[in-house]
């Protein structure tokens, strides 16, 4: 098997086995591949990119090759589809993230979103410091060519939820090296760089 | 050179076909072509479906020297690789590249069919190329494959015979065909048919051919094949001449395009206009939804192959969306199904094209077979 990154390995430990899981930007889709291996999961990987995309066939992974930006998630599958949908690092480049939430969280149960965290003291340090935008080894782009269109930090993340009546069940924030400490879990929205959560609709 | 010509053999069906409109084929031969080595437990057998103006030469070279319509992506080393696959493709009923088809000698009548032959449907093409699967000793093809008409073929097949395919590619199809589709069909049609050489489609005994209306027919068709960005930086408002003739000759450079195309299809490579009939409508009556509620994933709901569909960004004759339907409909299934949208600016005719990534996607998909068979008959030593 495949060796899995820290992220992958704290996802992967939030996944019951035997369940029906989504992966949206699924890339070379190494992680469907090992929740398929270790999980017994089934599912589909979904990504834009074609040479992931092929990658992920060569994995022998179900990849729908798809933009996320245009509903196609909720044109494909009827609503509770998935026990869960997964994105992870994909949050901050499609082009409404709150309206992509509502879509996982229609065609899935519960979903896993990861995503790194603007609220980093690095990225305040150099705003405050530097007067200019941050580039860090987690966000390695100037302002004008990123991809990352939608940053947010742990507590927008989190109001967001908040005005949408979406719970959250897990969370879990890592460093760059996907370790986590204690200083992160105490001030996680200025020490944590990667930010994991699994949520759900609150139950009315 | 790894290969010698191909050399096409005949399969003669002595069992009659009944066909979906009624009629009754008595007897019936199809020719094909095979490539690679059937294995010991013949599960490496992939069949190939033609489009519309296709033939059963798909691979290699043949006496006359031709290469086959998809040898770019079938052959020894290339990404359906016939050092591993038996690859095989037959010319469908109805055709007139040597399957029983209008040019064929009506056995009842002794006279040449002509316009006497029945209407073919997809299904009547997929019930005649089992009869070739039983006789090659095929229990279950590894895969089914084929592009715009041949592509819904493999669907009629994985939903006629799930138990005969573990594999269905679909290359730049349609579930059904829209209004424009045969509306297009339809024009093409009364070309030939208002060709005054048609004869009611008697033309071979009246010693001609309807050539104007043909070639008429295949340059609607063509252009249905091609993007407006393609034509635009193929030939933009280029002229033949160095400036406008005001007249109705051949001023710019597409309308000798076209021309020549027509030309070539109708005369060179000698296609029967009635053949050419069948076909469109063939491809018109292709609705396999239709008895299933109109329900497409209703319909597709006993296919048990794992699919691979793959669609076009410029085609706009069975555009991506035609093929997001089919995807649509195998995801309600649960189906194991992949998806690529290969850009191109090839129109319908990126299917039979080189492009890196629908290579890219045809090796990796062909591989994952490969794997499946190897795995299965290392489990059996």
């Amino acid at each position: 098997m495949s060796s899995i990154s820290p992220e992958f390995k704290l996802i992967s430990d939030w996944i019951k086995p035997n369940t029906r899981v989504l992966d949206l930007g699924c890339g070379d889709a190494k992680l469907l591949k090992h929740l398929i291996d270790t999980h017994q999961v089934n599912g589909y990987g979904m990504e834009i990119d074609s040479n992931k995309n092929i990658e992920a066939m060569k994995q022998g992974i179900n990849v729908i090759q798809s933009n996320l930006n245009n509903h196609d998630i909720c044109h494909y599958f009827d609503e509770n589809s998935f026990d869960y949908v997964i994105m992870t690092q994909a949050l901050q480049v499609v082009s409404r993230p709150d309206e992509l939430l509502d879509d996982m969280l229609t065609v899935g149960k519960q979903s896993i979103i990861t995503f790194p965290n603007f609220g980093h003291w690095r990225m305040r340090a150099q705003l405050i410091f530097k007067g200019r935008m941050p580039e860090t080894d987690t966000l390695p782009y100037h302002w004008y060519d990123t991809p990352n269109i939608h940053m947010c930090t742990f507590n927008d993340f989190e109001d967001l939820c908040e005005e949408k009546g979406i719970e959250v069940v897990e969370r879990a924030v890592v460093n760059s090296d996907h370790k986590s400490s204690l200083g992160m879990k105490i001030a996680p929205n200025w020490l944590g760089e990667v930010a994991l959560y699994k949520v759900q609709k609150k139950r009315t | 050179m790894s290969e010698s010509h191909t050399t096409p053999q005949f399969l003669k069906v002595t069992t009659p076909l009944q066909m979906v409109s009624g009629a009754t084929l008595p007897e019936y031969e199809l020719i094909y072509e095979t490539y690679g080595e059937l294995n010991a437990n013949a599960s490496n057998a992939i069949l190939v479906c033609h489009a519309l103006s296709g033939d059963h030469h798909v691979a290699g070279i043949d006496k006359d020297g031709k290469p086959g319509w998809w040898d770019g992506y079938i052959g020894p080393g290339k990404p359906i690789d016939t050092d591993h696959f038996f690859v095989v493709c037959s010319n469908n009923l109805g055709g007139c590249r040597g399957s029983t088809g209008p040019t064929s000698i009506n056995p009842e009548t002794g006279k040449i069919y002509g316009p006497d032959f029945p209407m073919v449907t997809c299904k009547d093409w997929v019930n005649s190329q089992n009869e070739l699967r039983k006789h090659l000793g095929i229990e279950q093809w590894a895969a089914l494959l084929g592009g715009s008409m041949g592509g819904m073929q493999v669907l009629q097949w994985a939903i006629d015979y799930p138990d005969k395919l573990r594999h269905a590619l679909v290359i730049a199809a349609a579930p059904k065909l829209s209004a424009q589709n045969i509306a297009f069909n339809e024009v093409a049609r009364q070309a030939i048919m208002s060709d005054p050489e048609f004869y009611d489609g008697r033309y071979i005994e009246n010693d001609t051919t309807p050539k104007q209306g043909l070639a008429l027919a295949r340059m609607l068709g063509h252009l249905t094949y091609l993007s407006d960005d393609m034509m635009g930086s193929k030939f933009g408002r280029e002229l033949r001449e160095d400036k406008l003739q005001y007249n109705y000759g051949v001023e710019f450079q597409v309308e000798s395009y076209l021309r020549y195309q027509g030309k070539k299809f109708a005369t060179k490579q000698n296609f029967d206009a009635n053949t050419y009939l069948l076909m469109t409508k063939a491809l018109d009556y292709f609705d396999p939804a239709l008895e299933f509620d109109h329900n497409l994933s209703k319909t597709l709901s006993k296919a048990t192959a794992q699919f691979l569909v793959v669609s076009f960004t410029s085609d706009w004759r069975f555009s991506p969306e035609r093929s997001h339907e089919i995807v649509k409909a195998l995801l309600d299934n649960d189906a194991d199904v992949s998806y690529a949208e290969i850009e191109s600016q090839h129109g319908h005719d990126a299917f039979l094209l080189p492009n890196d990534h629908y290579e890219g996607v045809f090796r990796a998909y062909v591989q994952r077979i490969k794997a499946e068979i190897d795995d299965t008959n290392g489990a059996q030593k």
